[in-house]
């Protein structure tokens, strides 16, 4: 014991990364076993962490297992560097792991995320780590978990087809919007996180190769770099991303997913970027949309929360219904152009 | 009591990673990325001085992945050596199995003699992650021999690696058709890594 002065604390620190070495190993036997096997949910002993089950307990698990002292850390929340979870985590790792971190997609080496990919195209040697509330994509179809790994087993995804059926049947379109179900490699059916179905398309021949921590739900799993990531569709009834009418208000960005945000109790709203680092990155270039400010540094951010629904002042972290998300992929669905 | 040249080998047990974490992390981020690239090598930055013929590469994949809940089945180049065996045991915590279908890591010092891949564990339908990682230890790799597919692989690719068996590329193909069960194979040695995981195709070889 070192001599502390009396009275006075000690001060606390922490293995590299938070967790121990045995943690550690038993983790990264799992990422190695998910990639070998894309898309299978590898079971793993997850350990409770700093922080409750929903703000993303395993995918700092999984980022903390490959975290090196070189790495660059970058923490995304709905596409956002500065919402409570990322701020949280990077936080987190830069107090426990003392390793840098940025906002910027192609600074980073690893970039957790909850619930979006970057606008930015990843490149190859970079890890995407997802947090995942609930990794099976047949749970709510077949609660029991010795029947749905029967099912993964023999490959039998009828239900998951029936399902999106049934969406057809009733709404005359596949209208799940988010944790849109993948078949990855022509094997096994996975569920992306609950990301946008705009950003799916991202994950198929990614050259990042993108992890999946479930810290509740105990299950790790992977899509190495160059996998074919197919979104499930039938050939009448062929997958689409949702559309937005209007550019982004800030930078005027086309083509990127898009938050709607209240401005006040008259109906007034706009659409921004959900991705915060290419919404200024665009705007430093000199983009501006039809409610930025032309010139000089980004335009702040609307101070309303961002990336819920119409519904709105709902916090993002909330792992309400079993942690399913809370305006993720709906958040925009005003917006969307319906079939 | 211990003759003279058992307690001398003792005092010289061989060391391990000099930084139990750092090195881990290195060891561990080498072989994710050569199993995440099939059949690309990778720097092992890791350098070890462990007891022959255990390679120090194969020895940095152990120290960075073994311990007491993985058995290792050493082949019988390995296995013949005892210093081997309490390398291992010392630094890993690891049981060795004689059994190689009760291995998570099998360590392989002479792949030429290597046995089929069915005497290892493959996983079961229900769970096709409780198979063994094969360590195979090579001396040299190349870009021909083997024409690979699959994830993790743009478009295709040439790879080989010296010395393996003969009949390399049917015994991938059958531990492939086995897919999602199956062994996965890191191949070390040469300052590098590489993997030859299930899920890969060879189109050719």
């Amino acid at each position: 014991m070192s001599a502390a002065p009396t009275g006075a604390m000690p001060a606390i620190t922490y293995n590299f990364a938070y967790l121990d070495e045995q943690t550690k190993r038993m983790i990264r036997r799992a990422i190695l076993k998910a990639i070998a096997i894309p898309g299978y949910q590898v079971p793993f002993a997850a350990r409770e962490m700093p922080m409750p089950y929903g703000w993303g307990t395993g995918g700092v698990q999984v980022t903390a297992a490959v975290l090196g002292p070189d790495d660059v850390l970058k923490v995304i929340d709905q596409g956002a560097d500065d919402t409570t979870n990322a701020v949280a985590i990077r936080g987190f790792f830069e107090k426990t792991a003392g390793v840098a971190t940025t906002t910027a997609t192609r600074e980073a080496t690893i970039i957790q995320t909850r619930h979006r990919i970057p606008e930015t195209a990843l490149s190859e040697e970079q890890i995407l780590v997802y947090q995942v509330p609930i990794p099976e994509p047949l749970r709510f179809l077949e609660p029991r978990e010795t029947e749905t790994r029967a099912l993964h087993a023999l490959a039998e995804y009828g239900l998951m087809h029936v399902k999106l059926y049934e969406d057809i049947a009733r709404h005359g379109h596949i209208a799940t919007t988010y944790a849109y179900p993948v078949e990855v490699a022509g094997r096994y059916v996975m569920d992306p996180s609950p990301i946008p179905k705009f950003d799916n398309p991202k994950m198929d021949d990614c050259p990042a190769l993108q992890l999946f921590g479930a810290g509740r739900e105990k299950r790790i799993y992977a899509i190495p770099p160059y996998t074919s990531v197919r979104s499930l569709d039938f050939d009448d009834h062929p997958f689409r991303v949702q559309r937005f009418d209007k550019p982004c208000a800030l930078c005027g960005a086309e083509g990127v997913y898009l938050d709607e945000v209240i401005l006040d109790d008259r109906g007034g709203r706009m659409f921004v970027c959900s991705d915060t680092d290419h919404c200024e990155g665009r705007q430093a270039e000199g983009h501006v949309g039809e409610m930025g400010v032309a010139g000089g540094s980004p335009s702040p951010r609307p101070s309303s929360p961002r990336g819920e629904g119409v519904a709105g002042g709902t916090p993002h972290l909330s792992p309400r219904g079993g942690g399913r998300p809370v305006g993720a992929g709906e958040g925009a669905s005003g917006a969307e152009k319906l079939p | 009591m211990l003759s003279q040249a058992e307690s001398a080998s003792r005092e010289a047990l061989a060391p391990g990673f000099a930084d139990a974490v750092f090195d881990a992390q290195a060891a561990f981020g080498a072989v994710m990325w050569a199993m995440a690239r099939p059949g690309l090598t990778r720097a092992m930055p890791v350098h070890l001085a462990p007891p022959a013929p255990l390679a120090p590469e194969a020895a940095a994949v152990a120290l960075a992945l073994c311990d007491y809940e993985t058995p290792i089945w050493l082949d019988p180049a390995l296995a013949a050596s005892s210093e081997v065996a309490r390398y291992l045991r010392f630094h890993t915590g690891a049981p060795l199995t004689a059994d190689p279908a009760a291995a998570r890591f099998a360590l392989i010092a002479d792949p030429s003699a290597m046995p089929d891949f069915s005497v290892f564990a493959q996983g079961s339908p229900d769970y096709p992650d409780a198979s063994t990682t094969l360590v195979v230890q090579v001396e040299k790799y190349r870009d021909d021999g083997l024409l690979l597919e699959g994830p993790g692989i743009r478009g295709r690719l040439g790879f080989g690696a010296d010395p393996l068996p003969a009949d390399i590329a049917a015994r991938l193909r059958a531990n492939r058709a086995l897919f999602p069960r199956g062994v996965d194979l890191v191949l070390a040695g040469a300052g590098r890594v590489a993997a030859l995981p299930r899920s890969v195709t060879v189109l050719e070889g």
